[in-house]
C-alpha cells in the first residue's frame, strides 16, 4: 500500500503529473474574483470565506478525472485488481494520494490567498480548519466519482457533473464554520456536522468506489 | 496448488461467448489456449484471474496464486524500468528485482523512462513484472506481441524455468514457444446463440 502512494505521489510529482495545476487553478479563480465584483474591500471581505471554499472545491474537481483513468488506459488497474491490495484499499489510497498532492496545498494556500480578498483577521484560522478537515471528504467523494466514470470517453466531463451534487454538503458546512469564523460567531455545529461529513464519506465510500470499480473493470 | 476450472460458461458485454470450458492446469504444466479472433481467449482468461464474473461453472485454486498478464503492460512512462518493476514487486510483497532484469535482458536500460522504450522493450518489462509476483499460477494474454525472435526465445526460457520451479501458466498465443505444453482449443466451446423465448410481435 506505501509502494501505492509512493508511486502515486512520485507521479504527480514527475513531468505531466499535474502537481500544483490544482493549486494554480485556485490562485486564479481566487484573483480573478475581485475584478469580476469590484475592488470593495468591504464585499470582498464578506463573500472570501465563500469565495474560497468554492475555489478550493473547483481546484478539487479539476485533477480527480485522471485519478484512475489514466491508471485504467495504461493497464494497471487491471493488473492491480489483481495483485494482493483489495480494490477497497486501493482507491483509499489513489484518495489519499490524491488529497496529499491537491487538498494539503490547496489548505497551505487558502490563507496567502485570504489576504487577497481581505478576509476578516478571525476567519484565517477556521479557513484553515474548515479546509483541513473538509478536503479529505471532497477527494474521497471524488474518488467515488472517478470510479463510477473510470472507462467512459470524455467520462471527466460527466464526473464533473456527477460529483458536484455531492460537494454541496461539504461546501455548505464548511463554507459556513469560515464565514461564521469570519464574523466570529460560534462555529461549533456547522464544524461538526462538517467533520462529520468527512468521517463518514472517508468510512463508507471506499466501498462503493470499490464496487463500482470491480463492476467498471469487467 | 492445481487449477481447476469445471464447465465454465463466460461473457462479454452481456453476450456469452464460450460454454463449457472445462480443464485442470497442474504445477509444472502449462496449457496453450488457441482459437479464432474475437471467439473469448480475453474473456476466459479475465474471468479465470477474477476480473469479471463467470456465467456458469467453477473455478478453484485461483485465490491468490494468479499474477495476470494482460494487452497493456501497467507501465508508467514517467517511472524508470527499474522503478517500475519494484513498485510490482512491493505491491506483490517481494523485493528483489535482479534476477527478472536479467532473464529479460533489461540491465542495460533500468534507469531508462519505460516511455522511452521501445514496443518489444516495454513488452519485455511487462513480462519480467510476471516474475517478481512470485505467483505460482501465470495467465498470459497474448504475451509475444511485438516481441522480436530473440525475446520470444527469452520469454520461453523463463517460462520453462517457472515450470521446472513447480509453476503453470496459461497462455493464450498464436505462436509456437517450443514448450511441451497441452493445447485447449477454444473453437468447439463457442457459446451457441441465446434462444428467442420472448417473441417480441410488437416489431413485426
Amino acid at each position: 500500500m506505501i509502494a501505492l502512494l509512493l508511486r502515486d505521489l512520485k507521479l504527480a510529482l514527475r513531468a505531466g503529473g499535474g502537481f500544483g495545476l490544482g493549486l494554480a487553478f485556485f490562485l486564479i479563480v481566487t484573483v480573478m474574483v475581485p475584478f469580476s465584483v469590484g475592488p470593495q474591500s468591504e464585499l470582498l471581505s464578506r463573500i472570501a470565506p465563500g469565495v474560497l471554499w468554492l475555489g478550493a472545491l473547483l481546484a478539487c474537481l479539476l485533477s480527480l478525472d485522471r485519478l484512475l483513468a489514466l491508471d485504467w488506459e495504461d493497464g494497471s488497474l487491471d493488473l492491480l485488481a489483481t495483485a494482493p491490495l483489495p480494490l477497497e484499499s486501493i482507491v483509499t489510497i489513489k484518495a489519499l494520494a490524491h488529497w496529499i498532492t491537491t487538498g494539503l496545498p490547496l489548505v497551505l494556500a487558502a490563507p496567502v490567498l485570504g489576504v487577497l480578498l481581505n478576509l476578516p483577521a478571525p476567519g484565517f484560522l477556521w479557513l484553515v480548519i474548515s479546509l483541513l478537515l473538509g478536503t479529505p471528504a471532497l477527494s474521497v467523494i471524488g474518488t467515488f466519482g472517478a470510479a463510477l466514470t473510470v472507462g467512459l470517453k470524455r467520462g471527466g466531463l460527466l464526473m464533473s457533473l456527477l460529483v458536484m451534487p455531492l460537494y454541496v454538503p461539504t461546501l455548505i458546512f464548511g463554507s459556513e464554520v469560515a464565514r461564521r469564523g469570519a464574523e466570529d460567531m460560534a462555529v461549533q455545529t456547522p464544524l461538526l456536522l462538517l467533520a462529520g461529513i468527512s468521517a463518514a464519506s472517508i468510512a463508507l465510500l471506499p466501498f462503493a468506489s470499490a464496487a463500482v470499480l470491480r463492476v467498471n473493470l469487467r | 496448488m492445481t487449477l481447476i476450472v469445471t464447465d465454465l460458461s463466460v461473457a462479454r458485454g452481456g453476450i456469452p461467448v464460450l460454454e463449457g470450458v472445462s480443464f485442470a492446469l497442474e504445477p509444472g504444466r502449462a496449457l496453450i489456449l488457441r482459437g479464432p479472433n474475437g471467439i473469448g481467449k480475453t474473456t476466459l482468461l479475465r474471468t479465470v484471474a477474477g476480473l469479471q464474473p463467470p456465467l456458469k461453472g467453477r473455478i478453484a485454486g485461483a485465490e491468490d496464486q494468479i499474477a495476470y498478464a494482460a494487452h497493456s503492460d501497467g507501465l508508467k512512462p514517467t517511472l524508470t524500468v527499474a522503478e517500475n518493476l519494484t513498485f510490482w514487486a512491493s505491491v506483490f510483497g517481494r523485493s528483489g528485482i535482479e534476477q527478472a532484469l536479467d532473464s529479460f535482458d533489461l540491465q542495460s536500460l533500468r534507469d531508462r523512462h519505460a516511455g522511452a522504450l521501445s514496443a518489444g522493450q516495454k513488452r519485455r518489462l511487462g513480462l519480467s513484472r510476471m516474475l517478481v509476483t512470485d505467483r505460482p499460477v501465470w495467465i498470459m494474454d497474448e504475451p509475444t506481441v511485438s516481441l522480436d525472435a530473440n525475446s520470444v526465445a527469452m520469454f520461453a526460457a523463463a517460462i520453462r524455468r517457472h515450470l521446472e520451479q513447480g509453476g503453470s501458466a496459461l497462455i493464450a498465443t498464436h505462436i509456437d514457444l517450443g514448450l511441451e505444453a497441452e493445447v485447449l482449443d477454444t473453437g468447439p466451446h463457442k457459446a451457441k446463440p441465446p434462444e428467442i423465448d420472448d417473441f417480441d410481435g410488437g416489431f413485426l
